[in-house]
């Protein structure tokens, strides 16, 4: 089933002073693919989450509408939606074992007792807890009450499946299994599911789309491989990838790409002013130390197969900025001086008002 | 040395708490057990007839007030039945108010007002406007079941005649109850506004109906609070004493049914009041009545280990 929103928008008023309002959410228009993980990814505060609650339904949108397919929910309660919702402390009722909790949405349902069981058996199978059913929510760890959340959301066979940070409670292992899980069983039933983060990891790695939001507004939307090799603006450059991108002041003149005196590119552009953005993987380094964009380098770390080096330049936005080049390349030490290559597909140039990607 | 001094220490600053407690506490408490088996005794003396069970004698088996009147069909039934009626009438309503204020955002704090004035009135007070409004011949109550065409009832008992004893006893629970819900609803509604607003979220998205949100996730999650309220309300209703005297026991012409409804804090207090050996009537009132109560709070909280879910 497609999700689309259209024009949602969320305000959010002051009681006490009526001027003091924060849109939340601002026009929003995004079709959700039939079928797809989509994750809705955005600094905490750029509306994502109230986004997930105006489709849930939990929250009324102030302006804009919500079809589920052709159908018009925007005015539906909660509970005719069909939707199951993970929240991001789970919710479990701490009184009930963990197959009442799952059983819960299917008794309010009168599903007849021996098909709930079946039922309820089969989705915790599917998450993986069949054999906790007996246990109370305290007793199990994060990751097994987030499966169980997850299965408490499915069991009533929902249209749409919406996570609300689902991995923010859990640790750096844990979550890395998790998210792999959240991936299978969204592929075993093919439910579409909308998830939100503010981990551009997380979204990056499970996603089918990823939706970038700022401050309630769409930055961009797209395959996660896709947004990253063509961020729209400096925003969505900067939001996505870890080590993040590196920013330096530059120009262009007479069709070159300039930071500082050094010519790092070409460029179509008009003479101005503009913003480089260069992503870690963008440097390329030779044993040599020959190129055309200086770098003091400060430390070198070894992370496996690649070296991560901290390195400056006058012209870097912040202080001092990190790359990432093959192990093998000799003479890079802390202290010295090189020149590096800067691959053309990983190099972006932003406009320095609108912070829009010009190049 | 050391270790010594520093103990000097501790038991220097413990001091004054200790010297209040066994002072007034730790010393009755011994001190009532004695008295109560000291037969006959004058407290002004301090003479006393002999060491028994004549106390407990009197209590059981045969009044000095009244030969009809004894502790089990007089002040341990009533006691009973004001605990047995009262505390699990005054939850549910606690509860029940509790959770409507909760839901309704406008008024609240008026509302809560208004439910909470009774904790903060004198009780006596309250008792004898309760006199008044269900007085036998002028009261408002009587007044409003004449209005709606019912012959007036005998609440409280007056010169026209005694009132039946369970008039009197609704009067008296009506205003238990009554007295016992503000601090009830205080709890629960600060318990309630303690609870994850996503538990009810969660309920509303899986379709639960109200009633079902209240039954399978409110009161579960309210049990600690419930069941500490049973055991505090249990102990307080069997010292139930302020009500009996405020309704029953003020300035005439009200109060005709004061015996009857005597409870045993009751008893334990009118025992005082007599010169020859009362005080070792009331020591051995008090002493049943720890006797009772310890009984009651052990059972409860093993059977509330059972009913609290988490």
């Amino acid at each position: 089933m497609d999700i689309r929103l259209e024009k949602l928008t969320k305000v959010f008023q002051d009681k006490g002073d009526a001027s003091q309002q924060v849109r939340a959410v601002d026009e929003l228009d995004i079709t959700i693919p039939s079928g797809k993980l989509i994750g809705l990814l955005g600094p905490s505060g750029c509306g994502k989450s109230t986004t997930l609650y105006m489709i849930a339904g939990l929250l009324k949108p102030t302006s804009g509408k919500i079809f589920f397919d052709d159908e018009d929910v925007t005015e539906l309660p909660p509970e005719k939606r069909g939707i199951g919702l993970v929240f991001q402390n789970y919710a479990l009722y701490p009184h009930m074992t963990v197959l009442q909790n799952i059983l819960f949405p299917l008794q309010n349902l009168k599903v007849p007792k021996q098909e709930a069981l079946e039922r309820a058996q089969k989705v915790a199978d599917l998450v993986d807890i069949g054999t906790l059913l007996n246990r109370k929510p305290k007793q199990l760890s994060g990751g097994q009450q987030q499966r169980v959340a997850i299965a408490r959301a499915l069991v009533k066979e929902p249209r749409v499946l919406l996570l609300d940070e689902p991995l923010s409670n859990l640790d750096a292992r844990l979550r890395l299994q998790t998210r792999e899980e959240i991936k299978r069983i969204q592929r075993e039933t093919g439910i579409t599911t909308i998830f939100v983060t503010h981990d551009q990891e997380e979204a990056m790695s499970i996603s089918d789309e990823i939706v970038v939001m700022k401050t309630g507004l769409e930055q961009q939307k797209g395959a996660p491989q896709e947004v990253y090799n063509n961020p729209v603006n400096k925003f969505v450059a900067k939001f996505l990838g870890t080590p993040p991108i590196n920013l330096f002041f530059g120009k262009v003149e007479n069709k070159g790409l300039y930071i500082g005196d050094e010519k790092i590119g070409d460029s179509e552009l008009e003479n101005q002013d503009v913003i480089v953005g260069i992503r870690p993987e963008g440097f390329e380094v030779n044993d040599e130390g020959t190129g055309e964009f200086t770098i003091d380098i400060e430390q070198v770390e070894y992370i496996g197969r690649d070296k991560s080096i901290v390195g400056r330049n006058p012209y870097s936005e912040n202080p001092t900025f990190r790359f990432i080049i093959d192990s093998d390349i000799k003479n890079v030490e802390p202290g010295k001086q090189i020149k590096a290559t800067i691959k053309k597909n990983k190099c972006f140039v932003f406009d320095k008002i609108t912070e829009s990607r010009i190049q | 040395m050391e270790v010594k001094q520093s103990q000097w220490k501790a038991w220097l600053y413990l001091a004054p708490t200790i010297i209040l407690m066994i002072v007034f506490t730790f010393y009755p408490l011994v001190n009532t057990f004695i008295t109560a088996f000291k037969e006959n005794y004058n407290y002004f003396s301090g003479e006393y007839s002999g060491i028994g069970l004549g106390n407990f004698e009197i209590l059981f088996v045969r009044s000095d007030v009244n030969p009809d009147m004894n502790f089990i069909n007089i002040y341990l039934k009533n006691t009973a039945l004001i605990a047995v009626v009262s505390v699990p009438i005054s939850i549910a309503l606690a509860l029940i108010i509790a959770v409507a204020l909760n839901s309704i955002p406008k008024f609240q704090k008026v509302l809560q007002t208004i439910f909470f004035l009774p904790y903060v009135t004198n009780t006596i007070a309250i008792g004898m406007v309760f006199a008044v409004m269900f007085d036998d011949k002028s009261g408002l109550v009587n007044t409003l079941v004449q209005m709606f065409g019912g012959d007036p009832i005998k609440w409280l008992g007056s010169d026209l005649g005694t009132a039946p004893y369970v008039n009197s006893l609704a009067v008296l629970l009506i205003y238990i109850v009554w007295d016992a819900l503000p601090f009830k609803i205080l709890l629960f509604l600060s318990s309630l506004q303690g609870i994850d607003k996503q538990y009810y979220q969660a309920a509303q998205i899986d379709g639960t109906s109200k009633l079902r949100t209240f039954g399978r996730i409110t009161v579960p999650l309210l049990s600690p609070q419930i069941v500490y309220l049973m055991i505090t309300s249990f102990i307080g209703a069997f010292k139930e004493y302020n009500s009996v005297i405020s309704i029953f026991d003020n300035a005439r012409p009200y109060g005709y049914q004061q015996n009857t409804m005597a409870t045993i804090v009751w008893y334990i207090y009118d025992s005082l009041k007599r010169v020859d050996g009362g005080v070792g009537r009331a020591a051995a009132g008090a002493v049943v009545l720890f006797v009772i109560i310890m009984i009651i709070t052990a059972i409860q909280s093993q059977v509330s280990k059972r009913f609290v879910h988490y």
